[in-house]
């Protein structure tokens, strides 16, 4: 499987109160919450987020709460995949039970610049910088994880007696 | 043979396994679940998806209503609502709603809940405090608690860790707070990034079990998976105290491998102040300066026992708080407040000029109950100072002890404790 997209670029320890304030954890509806994701960082978020772009960031991305919110917020906006240095585990976790895919690649997340194009392919864990022409190999994801993410979630893995 | 931590331990022996190392993948049953009113929604969709129909446990599914809670608006009526119809139907036993409710990390312990061997899985990242009891106890997302829920078991990276030899003894007014502000100033936001944070040593008792839930509380804001403490005579005497089932106790192995090694002498520990917008920017009032505020918040899962309450009112008795700074109390649980007022120590706080309000998460993320206009700078004593935690994107908090927050609450800045109360006895 591949993802395809322009990047948008991020420092460290971007927090889940910024992905997604608690002022707008009164409702579960993940339309709602996309509405407002990244708002206290980055404004624009909303308006210039395209269907398949990817995230990138520094280290720590997603330190803070454990609302599943954020994920749901940025995947429900349209981002197909987070490459960062590093990502707090409680979000990792939850990006991984709700099929949001992140990978950790260090030089990556700090050569891709805002706006490069950027592909990667899950089988391989080689993204590709398509403005720059440069290639990353990433650690895969460990047969475990890899798992649920082919049931499509921790849910669907467990309905499907995998877990 | 088994050189373990004692997480490890507990681990290995949630999995049904003779030894653990850190980077396996377990499957492991819990002792207990847990949601608020904000994560348990999305649980609850995810928990039906699953179409099991019951909970693995009645007694062990625990939902508290705490973080909008009374509700702010209608939205986060018809949250908790979705929990109480939910709770009803499963039969949960361990459902508090506002009147009987507290902020969980407090509530949970004073129910007796949790015990010293447990593991525990809760939608809220602050579910670490219970390490505090000799527990391990891990904040997930809404999707592990439904599963969770559903099936009384969750899946776990076994940690490394980093060992915390604690020596000595806190002086003064300074508490828990201040020596965990002081560990994550040391190590950073991400300095325990999916570890253990393992803190054992002869300093462990002179801190109460009030310090340790929230010294553990604020594992996470070093990013770690638990943070626990070995068990003592006083965390067994608590234990008791509540009523918990028997605690178990896991020492680490004296040959346990550790990723490293940190000793902290507790006797010189300053009053230490977290400026915005991460907590591990600490800072000692050597370096502090003179900073205005418009807000105190006491309260919250960091600092909302009793304890921190008779700390605050020794120092705010017979003092007014300084004009326009609004002083915001709130009790973390029923009991809590109950005790406050059996002490008087709510009469000292009213007295002074500050708010108390029923327990609540509240103003801590911003969710109602104070929370700050642009530019506006708080100090509290809760766990979190991001960009726009407790309101406008340019407000800024600076958390702090209870001592520390009551000090600044009378002089409209940061301060002290012993300028505003002079030496603690």
């Amino acid at each position: 499987m591949n993802v395809n997209g322009k990047a948008l670029k991020y420092g460290d320890n971007v927090d889940t109160d910024v992905i997604i304030p608690a002022r707008y954890l009164n409702t579960s509806d993940k339309k709602e919450l996309a509405a407002h994701c990244m708002e206290d960082i980055d404004k624009d978020f909303v308006k210039k987020v395209k269907q398949g772009d990817i995230m990138v960031a520094g280290k720590n991305f997603g330190c803070g709460s454990s609302r599943e919110h954020a994920p749901i917020a940025i995947k429900e906006s349209g981002i197909s995949l987070i490459i960062a240095q590093s990502f707090a585990r409680i979000f990792y976790r939850n990006s991984i039970n709700i099929g949001l895919p992140i990978v950790e690649c260090e030089a990556a997340a700090n050569e891709i610049n805002e706006s490069d194009s950027v592909e990667m392919n899950f089988e391989t864990g080689v993204i590709k910088n398509l403005t720059t022409g440069k290639e990353y190999q990433s650690e895969p994801f460990p047969a475990f994880i890899q798992s649920i993410i082919e049931a499509g979630g921790l849910v669907s893995a467990v309905k499907s007696g995998k877990f | 043979m088994s050189k373990m931590t004692m997480t490890q331990k507990i681990l290995a022996f949630h999995a049904g396994l003779e030894s653990v190392t850190a980077g396996q993948l377990i499957l492991a049953n819990v002792d207990m679940v847990l949601g608020n009113d904000i994560t348990s929604p999305v649980a609850i969709n995810e928990f039906e998806r699953l179409g099991t129909g019951r909970v693995f446990d009645k007694k062990r599914v625990s939902l508290v209503m705490d973080h909008f809670v009374p509700n702010k608006d209608i939205k986060a009526a018809e949250q908790t609502k979705k929990c109480r119809i939910f709770a009803d139907d499963m039969g949960i036993e361990n459902f508090y709603d506002c009147g009987e409710t507290g902020v969980e990390h407090a509530l949970l312990p004073e129910k007796g809940l949790v015990t010293a061997g447990d593991i525990v899985i809760g939608a809220d990242s602050h579910t670490c405090t219970y390490g505090a009891l000799g527990a391990f106890s891990t904040g997930v997302g809404s999707t592990d608690m439904a599963c969770g829920m559903a099936t009384g078991k969750a899946w776990f990276k076994v940690p490394e860790a980093i060992k915390f030899v604690l020596t000595g003894k806190p002086k003064g007014w300074v508490g828990g707070k201040d020596v965990i502000l002081h560990i994550i100033g040391l190590i950073g936001v991400d300095g325990a990034l999916y570890k253990s944070m393992e803190f054992t040593g002869d300093g462990v008792k002179n801190l109460t079990v009030s310090d340790r839930l929230c010294i553990a509380n604020m594992a996470i804001e070093a990013g770690a998976k638990n943070g626990i403490f070995e068990v003592d005579e006083q965390t067994i005497a608590f234990l008791e105290e509540v009523g918990a089932k028997k605690p178990v106790v896991y020492k680490a192995d004296e040959d346990a491998v550790y990723e490293r090694e940190i000793v902290i002498d507790l006797s010189k520990i300053e009053p230490t102040v977290a400026f915005p917008h991460l907590p591990e920017n600490a800072r000692t009032f050597d370096a502090i300066g003179d900073i205005k505020i418009d807000q105190v918040v006491i309260g919250s899962c960091t600092n909302g026992r009793l304890e921190d309450f008779i700390i605050a009112a020794d120092i705010m008795r017979g003092k007014k708080v300084a004009k326009n700074v609004r002083t915001i109390v709130i009790p973390a649980t029923q009991k809590i407040y109950l005790e406050c007022m059996q002490l008087g120590l709510l009469k000292d706080f009213i007295e002074a000029g500050a708010a108390v309000s029923t327990p609540t998460c509240g103003p801590c993320l911003g969710g109602h109950m104070g929370i700050l206009a642009k530019g506006e700078r708080a100090v509290s004593t809760t766990n979190r100072n991001f960009v726009g935690r407790m309101g406008h994107p340019e407000s800024e908090v600076y958390l702090a002890s209870p001592a520390v927050a009551a000090a600044s609450a009378i002089t409209g800045k940061i301060s002290r404790p012993e300028e505003v109360a002079g030496d603690k006895d």
